[in-house]
Formats: C-alpha cells, sequence, structure tokens
C-alpha cells in the first residue's frame, strides 16, 4: 500500500471513567474520500480532536507524510495542513466573509505588514467563485444561514492549502440541492489531490461518495473496506456489532385510547401544520434529519418556545402550555437532547437531581432530606443506576447512567406523556439496552411516549408508528413493521417532493 | 467539594481567631465586649445587604446597584421627610422606593435575558444618578431624635446594637432559606447549570426576580438604618459598599461564578473583615489603607481557589 | 476601495454608517434645539469649550472601548486616570522641572504598568473582568490618597509650561485637539489595518473560534487592558494639566463616562463589534449634553442619571438587535 499521507497507529485515548479510543488504526491516502462511521459515541469525534490537535492521545503514533508528528494544539494541525469543517460553524458572524477566510492568517502587505484588504477581497471573490457561491466578501457573516457558512469554512480550508480536509457532518444541516452542490464541491477536491475525511450518519452519502469506509464501535477499530467491496447492510452489522432484534428489545402492548394531540401547530420559520395524535401505552417515532424541525417541535409543546397557532389536548381537553412548568403540571416530560447542558445539573448530587423538578410538592417547600433520599434511593434500585451511593455527584457518572438519572428525574414527576429527544445519544451498547427496557416499562405502564431520534435502527425497531419530519413539516407516516432504513430517509431527504416536483 | 468548603470556613475561623489575637496585643481598647457590639454598627448595614448578595451570588449573578439603591430611597426619604412627611411615613416610602429600584433590575434582566452584571452597572449609575438629582449637593437634617434609636440604639437594655439584632434575626432567616428550603436548592441549582433548570420546570426567572427585588428592599433597609445612625441624608453616601459586600461575600466562599458557598461563611468573613477594620481604625489606620486592602482582599479571594486548583492539577498530574 | 455595486452600497449604508449617520443627525438636533432655547449656546468658544471637555474622554474612551470589544470591561479607568496623575503631579509639586512631553510619557507609562496589572488578573488568573478591574479600581483610588496624603497639587505648584500642555494652542488650534487626532488616527489605523488590532475584534466575536483560528486569546487580552491603561495614564497627565490641579478624587466615575461614550457609538456590551469614529462621536455628544445641562440651567446632576439611563437602553437596545439578527439567520435557513 504505502504512500498515505496520514497515518494512525494504536491511538488510544482515556477520559476519567470511559476509553474512548482503544487501539485505533486509520490511514488517508491522497486524493481519497475516507468516510469514518459509527455510532454516537463509537469514538469518531474523539478520532478528529486529535487529529486536529484538540486532544492529544494517552498512547499511538502519528505519522503525517511517513513522518511522525504531534501537535500541541489546533495550530500546529492546521500549519501542518490539516484542516476541519465542524457541524456547527464557528464563525465570527459581525465580521465579514472575507475577514472569516482569512482569520488568523491575512494577506498582509509585504513592507508595512498592513493588511492587505483588497488582496483578501480579490481571493475571497476566488474561492467563493470556485465554490459557486455569489456573495459579495464583504457581506458580514450573520446575513449568511447555515449552508452558506459551511461553505464559507471550506473556503477558509481552501485558503490554507489544507491537504487533508475533515468534514464532520456537514450535510446535517443542508437540503438536498445544498447537498448535492456540495458534494460535486467535495469532489473536486479529491481531483485535486486533497485528502477528505467524511464524517455522516447518512449511509446512503456515504456510498455515493467515499472511495474508502472505515468503521468504529464503542471506541474500538473494527474494519476499514473499499466501498465497492461492502453493503449498506455489512456496514450497518459493523456499527451495531450485532443482529438488530436483539438489540432492541420491543415489547408488543396494544395501545390504549388516545391519551395525546396536537392540531395545526406552527412556528413561523421552524415547523408547520404539525398535527398527530399520541395513545396511551404508544411509542410514537419522529425521524428527520438534523435541522428538520423535530427539537423546535417538542420544546413548543414542552414549553421552552412559544408557538404560533394551534392547540395541544390531553385527554381531550386543551391544554395551554406556557413555560415547562405548565407542562409538567400537566403531565407532559421532555428530556432534552444535550443531557449534560440541559438535562442535568453535573456539580450536584443524584438525589438533588432526581428531585429537581418535583421539590414543589415538598411539605411547606421545605427541604426533607429522607423523603428526597427515599426517592432516590427508589429510582437508582428501579433503573439500576450503577454509583457508589445517591449522594454521588452526576458528573462523575457514565454517560448512560446519566441518562438513567435524567429519566429518573421525569419518571418522578409521574408523566403521562414522555418527549424523548435522542435518549441514547453518546451511551455505551449496554446502557442502550437498558434505557429501550425502560421505555418499554413505561409504555407498557400506559405512557404515552414520543420517541424523537437519528438512529434510524432505532426509531425503526421501538417504535408502533413513525413520522417523518422534513423541514418542518410532517413528510410521511409510516406504520410498525412496514418500514425499512430507505423509505425513512427517503421522506427525511425530501426525495418524495423533488419526484413529484419532477412529475 | 463540602470538605474543601468546610476547610474553606474553618480556615475563616482561624483567621479571625488570629486577628483577635493580635489586635488585642496590638491595642488594650480592642478586647473590651461594649467596644466590639460597638463595632458591629460600622459594618451591620454592609452586613444585612450581604445577605441577599449571597444568594444572588450563587445563582451566578451579581448586584452592582445595591449601594446607589440606598442612595436613592434614602434621598426619596429625606425629600419626603423635608416636605413635611412624617418620618415612618418617609421610611415606608423608602422601602418602597427601594423595592421598585430592585424589581426594576430584575424586570430587565430576566425581560430582555441580560447579564446581571450590566443591567445593574447601568443602574448603578441611574440610581446613584437620580439621588443626585432630588438632592443636588445638599444634605438632609434634622431627623427627630426618637428616629436615631434604630440605627444607634441597643436592644433591649442590653448593651447588644439593635442593628446587630436585625442582622442576626435576618441572617438566620436568610440562612435557613438557603440552606433549607426548596428556594434554596433552586438557587444552587440555578448556579450550576441555569438551562438545566429551564428544562426541569424550575421557574427560573421568578426566583431571579424575587431575588433582585428582595435586594432593593433589603438595600433600602440598610438605608434607614444608616440613615438612622448618621442622621443625615447625602446623595453619595454609602459610596463604594457593592465592593465591600462583593468581597465579603467572595471572601466568605462564594464563588463568583455560582453554585456553591454557604450563608455562614459569608457571615464569618463580614466579622472578619469588620472586626479587622475595626482594630484597625484603633491603630490610626487611614480608611484610605483599607480600601486597599479589601480591594487587595478581593482580587486575592477570588485567585486563591484558582491558583489551589492549579496545584492540585499539577500535583495530580505529577502523581 | 473597490467599485461599488448597488447592492454593496446599500449594504455598506445599511451595516457600516447606519449608527454614525444616526448619531450624527441626533447631534445636530439637539445642538439645534438647545441653541434655539439658549442661544449662547451656540459660539464659537462654547464649541470650543465643548471639543476640549470632549477631547480627554475621547482618548480613554478609545482604551475602554478596545476592552469592551473583547468582551470584558475595564472599571479602573477613572482611578488609575487620577493615580497617574497624581504621581506626574507630585514630581512637580516636588519641584522637578520635568519637561511635560517627559511627562505624558511618564504618566501614560504608569498607567500601562497599571493596565497590565488588570490584563494580568483577566488573561492569566481568569478573574472575571468587572471583579478585577472593581478591586483595582478601589486599590488605585485608595493608593492615590496614601501617595499624596489626601492633599491637592494646585496650580500654583506646576509650571507654566506643564499646564500650557493641555491649554495651549498650535496655529490656533488647541493642543488637545491635536493629541486627540493623533490618537484617533493611529488606533483607527491598528484598529482596521493591522492583524493584531482585527484579533481583538475576532476574541470577541467568538473566542473559541479566535482559538481555533491560531490566535494568541490570553495575549490579546492582556493587550486591551495594557493599551487602556497606557491611554488612560496619558489622560491623567493631560487632566492634570487642563484643570491645573491634582485631587484625589479627581475623575471619580469617569470610567462610566467612558462606557457610555462607547455604548452611545455603537460598541456592544456583548462585544465583538465596535467602531473607533462611532466612540469619537459618542464622546463629543456626551459633552454636548454636559455642556448643554449647564447652559439650560438644568442641574448638572442629572449627568449621572442620564448616562445610567443611556446605557441601559444601549444595552436593552442591543438585546433586541442581537435577536433580530438570530431571527434573520433563523429565517434564512429554511429558504
Amino acid at each position: 500500500m504505502g504512500n498515505y499521507i496520514l497515518e494512525l497507529h494504536n491511538l488510544t485515548k482515556r477520559f476519567p471513567g470511559v476509553t474512548a479510543l482503544d487501539q485505533v488504526q486509520f490511514q488517508l491516502k491522497p486524493g481519497e474520500i475516507h468516510a469514518l462511521v459509527g455510532e454516537n459515541g463509537a469514538g469518531k469525534s474523539t478520532l478528529i480532536k486529535i487529529i486536529t490537535g484538540v486532544y492529544q492521545p494517552d498512547q499511538g503514533q502519528i505519522l503525517l507524510n511517513g513522518e511522525p508528528v504531534s501537535f500541541a494544539g489546533p495550530i500546529n494541525a492546521q500549519q501542518a495542513g490539516i484542516a476541519a469543517i465542524y457541524q456547527d460553524p464557528t464563525t465570527f458572524v459581525e465580521l465579514s466573509i472575507a475577514e472569516n477566510v482569512f482569520m488568523g492568517h491575512p494577506i498582509l502587505h509585504p513592507k508595512s505588514k498592513r493588511i492587505n484588504w483588497q488582496a483578501m477581497h480579490n481571493t475571497t471573490k476566488k474561492l467563493l467563485q470556485e465554490l459557486e457561491l455569489d456573495i459579495d466578501p464583504d457581506t458580514p457573516m450573520k446575513f449568511l444561514n447555515v449552508a452558506e457558512r459551511q461553505l464559507i469554512e471550506i473556503a477558509k480550508a481552501l485558503s490554507l492549502h489544507s491537504k487533508i480536509l475533515i468534514m464532520d457532518e456537514p450535510t446535517s444541516a443542508l437540503t438536498i440541492q445544498e447537498t448535492k452542490r456540495l458534494f460535486d464541491i467535495i469532489n473536486r477536491l479529491r481531483a485535486s489531490g486533497v485528502a477528505i475525511v467524511f464524517i455522516s450518519h447518512r449511509l446512503d452519502e456515504v456510498f455515493e461518495l467515499a472511495d474508502r469506509v472505515t468503521v468504529l464501535r464503542d471506541g474500538k477499530y473494527i474494519g476499514t473496506h473499499n466501498i465497492n467491496e461492502v453493503t449498506v447492510d455489512k456496514v450497518i452489522q459493523m456499527m451495531v456489532g450485532r443482529p438488530m432484534h436483539e438489540m432492541y428489545p420491543k415489547t408488543t402492548i396494544e395501545p390504549g385510547p388516545e391519551l395525546f394531540r396536537v392540531e395545526n401547530l406552527t412556528r413561523h420559520g421552524d415547523f408547520f401544520n404539525i398535527s398527530f395524535s399520541l395513545r396511551r401505552g404508544e411509542i410514537l417515532g419522529i425521524a428527520g434529519l438534523v435541522g428538520a424541525g423535530r427539537t423546535e417541535l417538542a420544546e413548543a409543546i414542552f414549553g421552552i418556545t412559544r408557538f404560533n397557532q394551534g392547540t395541544i389536548w390531553l385527554d381531550q381537553k386543551e391544554l395551554k402550555v406556557r413555560s415547562p412548568h405548565d407542562a409538567l403540571s400537566a403531565g407532559i416530560a421532555y428530556l432534552p437532547e444535550d443531557r449534560q447542558r440541559c438535562g442535568l445539573v453535573l456539580p450536584m448530587n443524584i438525589a438533588s437531581n432526581v428531585t429537581l423538578s418535583i421539590l414543589e410538592t415538598f411539605k411547606y417547600r421545605l427541604l426533607n432530606k429522607p423523603q428526597e433520599c427515599l426517592i432516590a434511593q427508589q429510582f437508582v434500585d428501579k433503573l439500576d443506576i450503577r454509583t457508589s451511593g445517591i449522594m454521588q455527584l452526576v458528573r462523575n457518572l457514565s454517560g448512560g447512567n446519566q441518562q438513567k438519572v435524567v429519566l429518573a428525574k421525569w419518571m418522578a414527576t409521574k408523566p403521562r406523556v414522555l418527549i424523548l429527544d435522542e435518549p441514547t445519544k453518546g451511551i455505551d451498547v449496554q446502557a442502550k439496552t437498558a434505557v429501550y427496557g425502560l421505555i418499554n416499562n413505561l409504555a407498557a405502564e400506559g405512557l404515552g411516549i414520543i420517541l424523537i431520534s437519528s438512529e434510524l435502527p432505532e426509531v425503526i425497531c421501538m417504535s408502533d408508528r413513525i413520522l417523518v419530519m422534513h423541514e418542518g413539516e410532517i413528510a410521511a407516516e409510516f406504520e410498525r413493521g412496514q418500514v425499512t432504513q430507505e423509505q425513512i430517509l427517503q421522506a427525511a431527504i425530501g426525495r418524495r417532493q423533488l419526484e413529484a416536483d419532477v412529475s | 467539594m463540602s470538605r474543601l468548603v468546610r476547610r474553606w470556613e474553618f480556615i475563616l475561623v482561624v483567621l479571625l481567631v488570629a486577628v483577635f489575637i493580635i489586635m488585642s496585643r496590638l491595642s488594650p481598647w480592642f478586647l473590651d465586649v461594649r467596644n466590639l457590639f460597638d463595632a458591629t454598627l460600622h459594618f451591620t448595614e454592609k452586613a444585612i445587604i450581604a445577605l441577599c448578595m449571597t444568594m444572588i451570588v450563587i445563582t451566578g449573578n451579581v448586584d452592582l446597584s445595591v449601594a446607589s439603591n440606598m442612595a436613592m430611597s434614602a434621598a426619596v426619604m429625606g425629600v419626603a421627610f423635608r416636605s413635611g412627611m412624617s418620618i415612618g411615613a418617609a421610611a415606608g416610602l423608602c422601602l418602597l422606593v427601594g423595592t421598585l429600584g430592585g424589581l426594576f433590575n430584575g424586570i430587565v434582566i430576566t425581560r430582555f435575558k441580560l447579564p446581571a452584571m450590566v443591567v445593574t452597572l447601568a443602574s448603578f449609575s441611574l440610581f446613584r444618578g437620580i439621588a443626585y438629582v432630588l438632592l443636588g449637593n445638599q444634605a438632609v437634617t434634622g431627623y427627630p431624635y426618637q428616629f436615631s434609636d434604630l440605627g444607634q440604639g441597643y436592644f433591649a437594655g442590653t448593651i447588644i446594637p439593635n442593628q446587630l439584632v436585625f442582622f442576626a434575626v435576618l441572617a438566620v432567616i436568610f440562612g435557613f432559606i438557603l440552606h433549607k428550603t426548596t428556594f434554596g436548592r433552586y438557587i444552587y441549582a440555578i448556579g450550576n447549570n441555569e438551562d438545566a433548570c429551564r428544562y426541569s420546570g424550575v421557574p427560573v426567572d421568578r426566583i431571579k426576580l424575587i431575588l433582585f427585588t428582595v435586594s432593593g428592599l433589603i438595600s433600602s433597609f440598610a438605608a434607614v438604618l444608616l440613615t438612622s445612625r448618621i442622621l443625615s441624608t447625602r446623595p453619595n453616601i454609602a459610596q463604594g459598599f457593592e465592593l465591600e459586600v462583593i468581597t465579603a461575600v467572595v471572601l466568605g466562599g462564594v464563588s463568583i461564578s455560582g453554585g456553591s458557598g454557604t450563608m455562614i461563611g459569608v457571615v464569618l468573613s463580614l466579622f472578619l473583615i469588620g472586626f479587622t477594620r475595626f482594630g484597625m481604625s484603633l491603630l490610626n489606620v487611614p480608611a484610605q489603607v483599607m480600601t486597599v486592602l479589601i480591594g487587595c482582599l478581593l482580587i486575592f479571594a477570588i485567585l486563591l481557589p484558582k491558583l489551589l486548583d492549579k496545584f492540585a492539577q499539577k500535583s495530580s498530574r505529577s502523581a | 476601495m473597490v467599485q461599488l455595486t448597488p447592492q454593496k452600497r446599500q449594504l455598506l449604508l445599511r451595516t457600516v454608517t447606519r449608527r454614525e449617520t444616526s448619531l450624527l443627525i441626533f447631534t445636530l438636533a439637539l445642538i439645534i434645539a438647545v441653541s434655539i432655547h439658549s442661544p449662547r449656546f451656540f459660539s464659537v468658544t462654547n464649541f470650543n469649550d465643548i471639543l476640549l471637555n470632549a477631547a480627554i474622554l475621547a482618548i480613554a474612551s478609545i482604551g475602554q472601548m478596545m476592552v469592551v470589544i473583547t468582551g470584558g470591561i475595564d472599571l479602573s479607568v477613572g482611578s488609575g486616570l487620577a493615580l497617574s496623575g497624581m504621581l506626574v503631579g507630585l514630581i512637580y509639586k516636588n519641584d522637578y522641572a520635568l519637561n511635560p512631553f517627559l511627562a505624558l510619557l511618564l504618566g501614560a507609562l504608569i498607567g500601562l504598568a497599571l493596565g497590565s496589572i488588570n490584563g494580568l488578573l483577566v488573561s492569566k488568573a481568569g478573574v472575571p473582568p468587572i471583579i478585577a478591574t472593581l478591586g483595582t479600581m478601589s486599590i488605585y483610588r485608595g493608593l492615590i490618597f496614601i501617595i499624596s496624603k489626601g492633599k491637592w497639587v494646585s496650580a500654583h505648584e506646576m509650571p507654566d509650561m506643564f499646564i500650557h500642555l493641555a491649554r495651549g494652542h498650535i496655529l490656533g488650534i488647541p493642543n488637545l485637539i491635536f493629541i486627540t487626532i493623533f490618537f484617533y488616527g493611529i488606533f483607527f489605523y491598528f484598529l482596521t489595518h493591522l492583524k493584531s488590532g482585527r484579533e481583538i475584534y475576532a476574541v470577541g466575536g467568538n473566542a473559541e473560534a479566535a482559538r481555533i483560528a491560531g490566535i494568541n486569546v490570553d495575549r490579546i487580552k492582556y493587550a486591551v487592558y495594557t493599551m487602556s491603561g497606557f491611554l488612560y495614564g496619558l489622560c491623567g497627565v493631560l487632566w492634570v494639566s487642563r484643570f491645573a490641579s491634582a485631587q484625589s478624587d479627581s475623575a471619580t466615575g469617569f470610567e462610566f463616562s467612558t462606557v457610555t461614550a462607547i455604548v452611545i457609538g455603537g460598541v456592544s456590551v456583548f462585544g465583538g463589534t465596535g467602531r473607533i469614529t462611532g466612540v469619537l462621536i459618542g464622546a463629543i455628544l456626551i459633552s454636548i449634553v454636559e455642556n448643554a445641562l449647564s447652559v439650560t440651567q438644568i442641574s448638572p446632576f442629572w449627568q449621572l442619571a442620564i448616562q445610567g439611563f443611556i446605557i441601559l437602553l444601549a444595552v436593552v437596545m442591543d438585546a433586541v438587535m442581537k435577536n433580530r439578527d438570530r431571527k434573520t439567520v433563523v429565517r434564512g435557513q429554511q429558504v
């Protein structure tokens, strides 16, 4: 083989409590698109952060053009020709496009060391033309949308003459046309000899674009294949590591009468005319791409944000939800996607976290330590939270156990409807199975459950019914057992719409 | 973490004992019970404000407008009294104005989702300005002699100043609320992760609104006490109080970024600073030297935990 | 610079000059209104006065502006200014015949030292800016009392040459105006044409992204507080020269005037934006208001309240605008 531009040998990275990467291999050839796939928590982002110098590996070697290197920080990696484009672009919104492209390495007049605005303007203009972006380089960044900002990030990488370009879920917020344009650009970059590491959840994109694919699972290296030597199913199996039905122990529950209903829910710019109903004991999956409006919808139902039109009904009574507090007292709970930021108070102990949402039911609003401990202990036992005790700080728990604490907090409020937003994001396989078990139990107790997830196998196997959202609208609805990943993806990327447009 | 907090309060007690030993060596008048009680008069007004400030800082916010609010509400009281209102009614008006000032801060902060630091920095200037507009460079004097009993008198024939009694009662109430009620738990939770609290149905905005309103109320109560003690009102009263109050709170072990701290720590640090000041004044050290010391103390109190952290990290890395 | 397309010209109008033009219009309206009310406001000597009063504020505000653009604040401006002024004043009081320009340089260097303390606390020790500078504010103020023993340095203790520094004229134009123009020129060039100057904006706009772009964020933060110190140290000397006295309570609350000047001038308290031309107009506007209060016989004590109100208004407007910008972007996504 030989002739790799970048080689990673036996890379290991440990964080307190977890081994994020365990003896991982990765090789990158010049002029190839190399896809890096794996479930959430498989170690992709840790690997990227090591390549870009954000983290330093505990063990292992990085070879750049055959020479061992070590990056003390992102700047060193950048100078070595490695550029990364992250999911949410890191930009200076108040500054112009040209300045964003050249921030950190402006073009200077050779003698006076003055910034050469003219040259930066012209070069940026050229770069934007290459990317088929017809925007004035002096436009402030804040007037650009996400897709355009992502292209600006690529322009930045081009301005650095990067030889290695890492793209972390670059299509997650893009429409299908924007994605197509991005792919054209990526293909052109490959032709010019740039090596590209491409990370995506969407396997169809991986198969459309990549030359080779490397699979990670639970921080371990599973394998690398030429894309024409493998099938989608094979890659999924490598990612999941076991047949699907073992992974998702869905129990069949006969759904009861209608419990919850939303009608024509609309918030301008985020979601439009959303109507659906949910029965007791039913698990309703909501699939869709990042940015399709799923989280926005859930947050509006839960009262974090407001909606402009529509109604919410629980037990045939209309609800007025103005705050999460209202939602909770009505019996609606919402497990947010970002566990650490929105779900938990990390520096506090398990007991305080579990009781945070039911404090106002305490007598005279006084803290009652015995009562608190009793409640917390009950959930620790019931959910099998692995801990040294209920006074342990949540910060020191593993991701899966943290997620169980969040679930315990919501179960303590005795909800009727539970909305779960990416409930298994970033937790290991055992914990996932445990969380699925809990979801089943809750459904069996008669709760209505809304399961928002980007992991298609999860939605398909756990849900009784699946809604697919696309650009803020419900694009399709499927019954359990009558749908494939392919169909959901088609609906999620709006392909059905496109076909309709064509015909 | 609780071990560290305990250790911090332990350090404060040690420092307090050290101050007592050193000062009593340096000045024969220091260790006199009556003197010590009277010395508290010089800091109880700040101490009372520090109680609510403690809660605000634990939520990760800060109220820089407390001293200006004192000046504004005292000025209103002075003008009302000068125009013939009874002293009781004027004091009531003072409390009302202070409360409204705090409410105003709270509304702007929660309604526009602005950092408390910036908003109260603006009202720091605004409230003080209103005090100047009301009084110009004049002073209101001539308050009735009976009124002075509130701020200068002693509790029921003892040698304990009334002010100290007020402080003790309020400290117990605030300590109870912070440590024993669900409201107090919310305060800590907000300071540690405001977003998670919102997502957990904690009425974050209402709690902030309450805290800033109470901060205004308690500032104006301190203004009444101060007026009663010095029996005059000027627009420049209480200048720099906010600095000393924040210093005491931070020195008491409350993290400036929120989330941790105890009421007992703040009370200890209040007495530590107060008695140090008293001792220095016995030794004829000018007040300005104290100002410099307070400023140094504030920075030191914030630096120390950071340095300790760095040190702990280094030693754990080498281990 | 480059040929303007109509689209671009519109953009320029909207995003670049909006604050300055509306400020100028407001300023003119104010001048007209006050002049109608009291005609003696509208005179060359009065305008001269206004500009002279604005000069020191305008110079010190450059420093405050750079600090605020990085997302910080410098509350030690007033007391740092007074401290360096007092130190220079004491040199004259003790009969050293210091060259006025050396005095200016010395003051600036003292300020630089004071500012670098702030810079170290914020960048190296990670103390929140408002707390660090609140602390040094009272330390510097206390030091003035201590070194001066509470006494003034008054006019008769200073050589005429020194007083002439801020009060003199060259070709009929006051020295102070020259000095102000000089520093605005330098810092305009620095903030628009030099790498480090642009990096100040990057640090305030998105510190994490700045770090990824290879900018030494700590160094920039250290630098802005130090430059702020340099400028207020310089202003301290000018202040003593202009008012021919150094007092221990000089320039109390001056930091709020600088904050007011920059927020009026369009600097966002959230950091990342602000232009030096706006700050200059902001400083002049404050000076006009101050002057107008005295000319129209309104109590000068309104000044402080008005400042607080303006800061509050600017902050709230900033927050509302920020929300609107965010909504624009979100809507853009859907297109």
